[in-house]
């Protein structure tokens, strides 16, 4: 994935607004990025652009060498169905359906065989630890058991890259704690993962740290190689040793 | 994505919600029923009417005073000439009308009261004529007789009634050799006439006859004019010539002064023609009345699907998010918009074909196969037509505002 000199500019003349001024930078397929900033540094702009659902002012953004400036609507969503698993703050999992569908539905958008699609789907679930509660309905899962859910939505379409908008922030400690190891192990397997986080005990799991100031890039530090293993164990919050 | 798919994303959506789903569709079921059992009433009171008028008898014709239909006065006309025995002779010669077989005169005394012990009523109808017009208007007796030859020339007080003067006067009791009193005057009840049941507009039991000269005695005054003269073709295929001879014969001294007739002849066939034609906008009026009522269920499809689009923006979003196209989008909530349609539709099928059973307004529907697939296929169009723009809406929603609806 390459951003180059990527700008985002909302509004013209004296009310526009700068929220991405030439960010440049490569990530390489296997990393573990984490995209820090405070609330209003363009993070989120940043990771809008990333997962192709908005398009630079400025600048080209370039995903498996392909040109994401270049595409219609069309390859647009083809590329968010095949290229891109989104993982959001939120879940955004649909509403009174099960995780199994849930999970299912990219696979359903991209037209994929009835019995295969059940299979990866399934395989998915079993990946993130959620077998037992497949024919469940978000409502009747916690916080961490639905973000597991959309973790498995987003990589059954086995994506080029991850996005992880801030996907911890509303889980507890021990949900935390899950969702950070099954990152890791993700990561681990093959996975590149881009995850957007406002807290830094988030980002220290990741093997490459990007800070974001007002729109720019302030600081870029690689904590671990890209071919290597993410740096755990980590120390949680309190201070226990996570398993890996 | 699939056909399949789509359908089942329609059915879940349909489902999220009964009771909108069922108060939407109900806008389409009564559409669909209206125009069903509306144009049923329609084909019914045609039906009716018809075996009505089949039922007067195909050589029967009808000659009466004045050039519009039903007897009433020309308005161009300064001379108003009534028919009068004179006509009738004329009719009844052989020699200019052949293809006439018979020539009954009618005169209707109005507001004539017939009482029996403390029974009283007035009759809907109450007629002078003679023997011959039995077999012409197919009136039938089913105790005694009708009028005969010989009650004309006697002038006897005798008459023959139907069955709901029987009913109003004498109850269950046999009405025959009985009296009773017309305007003052005693009649013997001479026969009791076959039910011939309702028109639509009168109640054709309801009736008394009474010899011509009779009546003329005691009921109308000498005048000599007569209200009707009903003529008889001698057969069928006969009618138009019949038809043709009595124009001739009384164009001469029944015209206006603008030279239009001054008498008209109904037919059975004009008959027809006329209440066809007026029956035909009758039933353009109700299927108008039944093609709104569907519009407006259409309305209200239209009204839910965009209802629908914006509470689940949020979830548009995400579809769009995980790779749903424009033309997925579209598809879902099209197929949802159908789905509500064909329910609706299938149930007022349903609907108009029970509700097509019972009688309405008097009338017994007759339910046309057209009239349902047309509502049925209407119905649906509709759905799918005011459909398209909120599921248009819904696939135009750009994945980051959708996102960020709450």
């Amino acid at each position: 994935m390459v951003l180059s000199r990527v700008s985002k500019i909302y509004g013209a003349g004296e009310i526009a607004v700068h929220a991405l001024r030439n960010v440049d930078f490569r990530l390489e397929q296997g990393d573990y990025l984490a995209i820090i900033g405070a609330s209003g540094s363009g993070k989120s702009t940043l990771m809008n652009i990333v997962g192709c659902l908005d398009i630079p002012t400025q600048g080209r953004y370039l995903l498996d060498r392909v040109d994401a400036g270049d595409l219609d609507d069309y390859e647009l969503a083809w590329i968010r169905n095949r290229k891109i698993g989104l993982i959001f703050q939120s879940y955004n999992l649909i509403p009174r359906t099960t995780v199994l569908r849930n999970v299912e539905l990219p696979l359903i958008y991209a037209r994929v065989h009835r019995s295969e699609r059940r299979r990866r789907a399934l395989e998915a679930i079993e990946a993130v630890g959620l077998a037992n509660r497949a024919t469940h309905i978000p409502s009747e899962l916690s916080g961490g058991q639905q973000q597991r859910a959309a973790i498995a939505r987003a990589i059954v379409t086995d994506p080029a890259i991850i996005l992880a908008d801030e996907p911890t922030g509303n889980l507890d400690t021990a949900s935390t704690r899950e969702v950070l190891q099954i990152f890791g192990r993700l990561n681990t397997l093959g996975r590149t993962i881009v995850m957007i986080t406002h807290e830094h005990d988030v980002a220290a799991h990741a093997k490459r740290v990007i800070e974001l100031a007002d729109g720019e890039v302030v600081s870029d530090v690689r904590n671990a190689p890209v071919g290597g293993p993410p740096p755990f164990p980590k120390l949680d919050r309190t201070h226990k040793a996570v398993v890996a | 994505m699939s056909a399949l798919e789509a359908v089942r994303m329609a059915v879940q959506g349909v489902l999220a919600n009964r009771l909108r789903s069922l108060l939407t569709l109900l806008g389409i079921t009564i559409g669909v029923a209206s125009v069903i059992i509306l144009v049923a009433v329609g084909r019914g009171s045609a039906v009716a009417v018809q075996t009505q008028i089949e039922g007067l008898g195909t050589n029967m014709m009808t000659i009466q005073a004045g050039g519009r239909f039903f007897g009433r006065a020309a308005s161009s006309s300064s001379t108003f000439t009534f028919l009068t025995m004179k006509d009738v002779q004329a009719l009844s010669d052989k020699t200019i009308a052949p293809d006439i077989k018979s020539v009954s005169p009618v005169v209707s005394p109005s507001s004539v009261t017939a009482t029996h012990g403390v029974a009283t009523e007035t009759p809907g109808q109450v007629i002078g004529t003679t023997a011959s017009y039995a077999e012409a208007r197919k009136e039938s007796v089913v105790e005694g007789t009708f009028i005969t030859a010989a009650n004309e020339s006697t002038h006897a007080r005798v008459a023959v009634i139907g069955p709901t003067v029987v009913q109003n006067l004498f109850g269950s009791a046999d009405p025959l050799g009985q009296t009773i009193q017309l305007n003052g005057a005693s009649y013997q009840v001479e026969g009791v006439l076959k039910s011939k049941g309702s028109n639509g507009i009168q109640d054709q039991d309801d009736i008394v006859i009474v010899p011509l000269t009779t009546a003329q005695d005691f009921l109308v005054g000498h005048s000599g004019q007569l209200n009707q003269i009903v003529i008889q073709a001698t057969s069928a295929n006969a009618v138009n010539n019949a038809n043709a001879e009595a124009t001739a014969i009384l164009t001469p001294t029944h015209s206006n002064t603008d030279g239009t007739a001054a008498f008209s002849i109904l037919s059975q066939s004009s008959l027809l023609q006329t209440t066809s034609a007026s029956n035909h906008t009758f039933t353009v009026l109700l299927a108008a009345v039944a093609a709104i009522s569907l519009l407006v269920g259409g309305i209200g499809v239209m009204n839910i699907m965009l209802v629908t689009v914006t509470e689940r923006t949020r979830e548009i979003g995400i579809r769009k998010a995980i790779g749903a196209r424009k033309t997925d989008i579209l598809g879902q909530f099209l197929t949802e918009a159908v789905l509500l349609s064909i329910l609706g539709g299938v149930t007022g099928v349903v609907a108009g074909l029970v509700g097509g059973r019972f009688r309405i307004v008097g009338v017994q529907p007759v339910v046309e196969s057209y009239s349902v697939f047309l509502a049925f296929g209407v119905g649906v169009t509709v759905g799918l037509f005011f459909g398209i723009y909120p599921a248009n809406r819904a696939a135009a929603l750009t994945p980051i505002e959708a996102l960020r609806y709450e």
